[in-house]
């Protein structure tokens, strides 16, 4: 009887090693693919361009979206800490949609991503007079790819010198 | 089965009752009605006339030519082998021989005669009911002999108004953007065509972004959105001028422009602060006027053909959904209430339908309603399709459509399509360049 407990408890144990162990290995080949996404939001730095030393030039959106996330507010802080150093320069906020959206829409849409940035960077002291809003609505994907990856990469606001 | 059976009852009896044929075009058409294209016969002078003057062999042929190919696309006909012909054109044109047509099962027939006449072409035509053996038709055009195409255009309107009751859409042009270069970087133009592709034109160099391009009335004039100097605005151009011009002075980007149904005024959205509006601009006395005001996208704004009302497309319910308005702004009804998004409506020429782009489960359709939302009826599901456009006579949509790319983001491509508002007779137009955002115009001979 006692021998039969032991063997059961270590069968479950043994299971539950294994069924855990499935798990991780599960969740690693999930993060391989979606890795680069959080919810629809892109957190990847494939795409990202610079303005300068630790200040990423773009933010990225959800579908449909124009909310910043957490990590957009910290790279618009990164902007705004830049644009007070360097207060000669101007910029752009060319604002983008993916391509799953009607073309007009996708126009509103970039501009009102492009918007939500620039009213961030005004919160932290940047003159409006120093920022331009443009959008692109879906016309400029910088990844030609079909499928949610590439859509998260294109749906962004991206923070352009203008002089 | 049955299904069949009815289908072809209902064709059948409409025609034995009125005598003379009448084409049903507000069904799918699954039989359409066989006829005779006799080539148009000419004179041996006559032929070596325009052969020097329009370097066609047999302008006769190439004008019957049009018509068939027209009739054919429309779906409600089906234009028989010319090679099963008994009878000569000539000959077909002073008296046709029923019995002969009949033989090969035409029900309609059309003759006709061209001549080279005082540095004109004038052409003649005839429509025949076989089986009643009777002439439905006669009339004579004379032209400066460049217009050949639209001569073969104006018989296609001409027959298809004899027999379906209707007004016809091929003597129309459609405006449109040509696609060119990898998706990430594409160059886009404005091109004007015949409605059967014919007369491929390119309007713009292609030196900035141009978008949504829409045709007013008279489709003397377009409306468009350009992105010259990197400021996205709204743009008038007249077609045969060349003239542009900004349309208004707004701080910001104009887009999605229409003109009314009397062309006197553009409405478009202006973007601000992350909102988009609707306005309008009188283009006589440049008077604008803000028609909507929400915090919202409010976008893709057209006018019912009375110009009392208009439709667009709103976000404020927290999705794109489809709205109607009287034209002062007053009155804004939500009407679309399916699952999925909706956008780009359009108001039908004839006033009872919107068509609009519906976004549902990762697919895109083109659809109708009723202008108060009921009746939605899908007509075309796929990958990505956007931005239906009407034919003058409210019975085709074209639209464009771009396909999915594979997994290293190749093979895109854009192709203007277009779909009978019964759902049947999906088509693609053939351009010379990849296109999208077609416009149709109006009839060009009314």
């Amino acid at each position: 009887m006692r021998l039969n407990k032991i063997l059961k408890n270590t069968l479950l144990i043994l299971t539950a090693c294994l069924v855990l162990s499935a798990c991780a290995t599960k969740k690693e080949v999930a993060t391989d693919i979606q890795g680069q996404m959080q919810g629809d939001v892109y957190t990847g730095t494939d795409t990202v361009e610079y303005l300068a030393d630790g200040v990423p030039d773009r933010v990225f959106f959800a579908t449909n979206e124009s909310i910043l996330t957490t990590a957009s507010r910290e790279t618009l802080r990164a902007q705004a800490g830049w644009l007070r150093k360097n207060p000669n320069i101007n910029v752009v906020l060319e604002g983008h949609a993916d391509e799953r959206g009607t073309r007009e829409y996708n126009l509103a849409l970039g501009e009102r991503r492009a918007n939500a940035a620039k009213d961030y960077l005004m919160t932290y002291g940047i003159s409006s007079d120093r920022i331009t809003v443009l959008s692109y609505g879906k016309e400029r994907p910088v990844d030609s790819g079909s499928n949610p990856l590439a859509w998260s990469k294109n749906r962004r606001s991206v923070t352009v010198k203008a002089n | 089965m049955t299904k069949k059976i009815l289908i072809l009852l209902f064709i059948l009896i409409p025609i034995k009752a009125n005598a003379l044929i009448e084409v049903d075009i507000t069904r799918g058409n699954l039989n359409p009605l066989p006829l005779a294209v006799s080539p148009l016969s000419i004179d041996e002078e006559s032929r070596k006339d325009f052969e020097k003057i329009l370097k066609k062999e047999n302008i006769g042929s190439e004008i019957s030519n049009i018509v068939e190919n027209n009739l054919r696309t429309s779906g409600l006909f089906n234009p028989l082998d010319k090679k099963a012909f008994l009878q000569a054109p000539d000959i077909a044109n002073l008296k046709p021989r029923f019995e002969d047509w009949n033989l090969i099962k035409a029900q309609a027939l059309i003759t006709g005669k061209a001549n080279y006449v005082d540095d004109k072409l004038r052409v003649e035509f005839r429509l025949w009911d076989v089986l009643a053996a009777k002439e439905m038709m006669a009339l004579a055009f004379t032209t400066v002999p460049n217009n050949w195409r639209r001569v073969g255009h104006i018989i296609s309107d001409k027959v298809y108004e004899r027999l379906t009751g209707e007004k016809g859409y091929f003597d129309t042009r459609i405006i449109y953007v040509s696609e060119e270069g990898p998706k990430t970087q594409r160059i886009k133009k404005l091109a004007i065509m015949d409605q059967d592709g014919a007369n491929n034109k390119f309007l713009t160099l292609g030196n900035e972004l141009v978008l949504t391009p829409r045709f007013n009335p008279a489709s003397q004039m377009v409306t468009y959105l350009s992105y010259f100097k990197n400021m996205p605005r709204v743009y008038l151009l007249d077609i045969e001028t060349g003239t542009q011009e900004v349309v208004g002075d707004f701080p910001g980007m104009t887009f999605a422009p229409r003109f009314s149904p009397d062309g006197k005024k553009i409405i478009m959205s202006f973007a601000k602060d992350g909102k988009s509006d609707i306005y309008t601009m009188d283009l006589e006395n440049r008077i604008v006027e803000k028609i909507t005001n929400h915090p919202s996208i409010d976008t893709s704004p057209s006018y019912s053909p009375d110009g009392k009302y208009i439709t667009f497309n709103s976000d404020r319910s927290g999705y794109q959904q489809i709205y109607v308005m009287k034209n002062d702004g007053s009155d804004v009804k939500r009407i679309s209430f399916g699952n999925g998004l909706y956008g780009t409506p359009v108001w039908s020429p004839r006033g009872d339908l919107i068509a609009f782009t519906k976004l549902h489960k990762g697919k895109f359709y083109i659809g109708v309603m009723r202008t108060d939302g009921s009746g939605e009826r899908l007509l075309t599901e796929n990958y990505y399709q956007e931005a239906p456009s009407w034919s003058p006579n409210g019975r085709v949509l074209i639209f464009y459509r771009e396909t999915k790319t594979n997994s290293k983001g190749e093979g895109f491509s854009a192709k203007l399509w277009s779909i009978d508002l019964t759902g049947y007779n999906e088509r693609q137009i053939k351009t010379p360049t990849d296109a999208s955002d077609p416009s149709w115009s109006s009839l060009l001979s009314n």
